[in-house]
């Protein structure tokens, strides 16, 4: 038995959420990585560190250069025959190409896993985490998407893997990239932080944002939202944590003017330690928070940043 | 150009469901039912593209129970111009879905399928892009800016790291995020008028499609619940709290 894991990277570095998916996939026996994209070489040498993996596949093209769904699908098709498994993250890369694949190799794909069961047993949120559903399938192939805060992370360093060089698989050429606006932060990525600090719609506008960055920089924490903030304009969507955002899961959560509306806790209430910081001491997020102050978060987030 | 919208009946997002007792499934007895959040999104946006004159007639599909009438006529009111419904009261998979759509575009050759990136129930993020693939399409997935070119598409896309843009051949695929508009209301006068906008009785079968599962849900459950902790008196507490824990 084996399993074939896509890796998610920028053709620089592996992003953390692909030993997530190195761990799930260890229920397969043999792991062999892919990695798709253009002069890549020092992803394909940080892949072959990661402990647990036999075999790095790369395929290096200009036609990987960006994650385009059709490319990505075509490639792993390429090389797909004989896994028991294929397994992305389910990031916005993976969630995006994979069920091309599923309907190509014609399987169900099992989506955002968070716990193995067995080879053809599997654990998923579905109503937005509201509930957890273990799902079976009938499938020879299991095409999986997985969910990086259910699984611990294989660690990035003690395997030695051999790198095996494979040809594009043809571009399939029907869309292209134009162009990203992408967020640039010397802060962490939220969703490989060990610390997070949200603020909710309770910070009154995007100016007031500097007060949790300010704690952020204390802290090497990134910054996140909640939807209500997001909404309101006072940040862009990609600092939104929750069903809607991204899904976290930090040693540490800090949720800063948040009410804790259902959709919020979808995406952090995984976390190690939650503290909350309201005025409202009936807002739901208390019901979560391992610790709680019921305080004016333009009082004690200056006191919080004084304090570190 | 024709834009296919496909969308789903699903608990209305304000209900805070319920896991059955014998734990076989969530709570669906008594329980308010409406378009899937994302579909009408997906609509909304089909509606601008034929108020700016690209599109000129939506139509709204629906796969489900003979009750999903209900969810095409809200599209038919917003100003969806006539549907769809393949009648199917069992749990379908987003594969077996897939299919059936793309068996229907093969019937009325539209130039873009646009759906919700997911449905709030399932939560499995796949129905289009399987489509997208089974049809040998493009797809621009999670959409928050779309503009139709000359027979191409420039779709905008939420991803992890920010936004990114890509251009699609037409036809093409694409599933909706939310920020891509604020749907309409449908007002009185629509209403009306939609009841007499007709909708298409289909099944499986027209189709010669096969709705069997592959997946069988062995249990749904809650989810573990997290205890609530303590209140702190004040930020020096919080701090010594949270350095005892070893987190800072």
């Amino acid at each position: 038995m084996s399993a074939l894991v896509f890796v998610e990277h920028d053709n620089t570095e592996v992003k953390d959420a692909t030993l997530a998916a190195v761990t799930a996939a260890q229920a397969y026996g043999d792991v062999t990585l892919l990695v798709a994209g253009s002069d890549c070489a020092s992803v394909a040498d940080a892949a072959a560190k990661i402990d647990g993996v036999s075999k790095v596949l790369v395929a290096d093209d200009a036609a990987y250069a960006h994650p385009l769904a059709e490319e990505l699908a075509a490639v792993v098709l390429s090389v797909a025959d004989g896994y028991e498994a294929i397994i992305a993250p389910a990031t916005t890369t993976g969630k995006n190409f994979m069920p091309r694949v599923a309907a190509s190799l014609d399987v169900a794909q099992i989506s955002d896993i968070i716990e193995v069961v067995s080879t053809d047993t599997f654990k998923r949120p579905i109503y937005a985490g509201n509930a957890i559903a273990t799902v079976q399938t009938s499938d020879a192939v299991k095409v999986i998407t997985v969910r990086a805060t259910g699984f611990d992370k294989a660690a990035s360093e003690g395997g030695a893997a051999t790198i095996e060089t494979i040809g594009a698989a043809g571009a399939v050429g029907i869309s292209s990239y134009v162009g990203a606006e992408l967020s640039t932060s010397d802060r962490p990525e939220l969703t490989s932080a060990k610390i997070i600090i949200s603020g909710g719609r309770g910070m009154g506008s995007g100016e007031n944002f500097a007060l949790i960055e300010k704690v952020a920089d204390k802290l090497g924490a990134a910054v996140g939202a909640s939807r209500a903030a997001v909404d309101a304009g006072f940040v862009p969507n990609d600092y939104q944590v929750g069903q809607t955002g991204k899904i976290v899961a930090p040693e540490l959560y800090i949720a800063v003017g948040i009410s804790g509306a259902i959709q919020h806790l979808a995406g952090m209430k995984d976390s190690k330690i939650i503290v909350a910081i309201n005025k409202d001491e009936d807002a739901p997020i208390f019901q979560v928070a391992d610790f709680g102050l019921v305080a004016d978060l333009f009082d004690a987030v200056p006191a919080l940043e004084a304090a570190l | 150009m024709k834009i296919m919208v496909p969308v789903k009946r699903v608990v209305d997002y304000n209900v805070k469901v319920r896991v059955k007792s014998d734990n076989t499934g969530v709570e669906l007895a008594n329980v308010i039912m409406s378009m899937n959040p994302f579909a009408e999104i997906a609509i909304e946006e089909a509606i601008r593209l034929k108020e700016a004159g690209t599109a000129s007639e939506i139509i709204v599909v629906s796969i489900g129970p003979k009750a999903a009438q209900e969810t095409i006529r809200t599209g038919l009111a917003m100003g969806a111009d006539r549907g769809i419904l393949v009648e199917h009261d069992a749990d379908a998979e987003p594969l077996a879905i897939a299919k059936v759509l793309k068996a229907i575009v093969a019937e009325e050759n539209p130039s873009i399928v646009l759906l919700g990136k997911q449905a709030i129930d399932g939560d499995n993020n796949q129905t289009g892009q399987m489509l997208a693939q089974l049809l040998g399409w493009p797809q621009g997935t999670f959409a928050s800016d779309v503009v139709v070119g000359d027979g191409s598409v420039n779709v905008t896309r939420e991803v992890d790291g920010g936004l990114e843009t890509v251009k699609l051949n037409l036809p093409a695929v694409i599933t909706t995020d939310l920020r891509l508009n604020e749907p309409r209301y449908a007002s009185l006068p629509n209403i009306m008028k939609a009841k007499r906008k007709p909708i298409d009785m289909k099944t499986p079968a027209d189709y010669n499609a096969d709705m069997a599962t592959r997946l069988t849900v062995l249990t749904v459950e809650e989810p573990a619940k997290r205890e609530a902790g303590i209140l702190v008196e004040s930020v020096e507490d919080l701090v010594s709290k949270l350095k005892e824990k070893g987190v800072i």
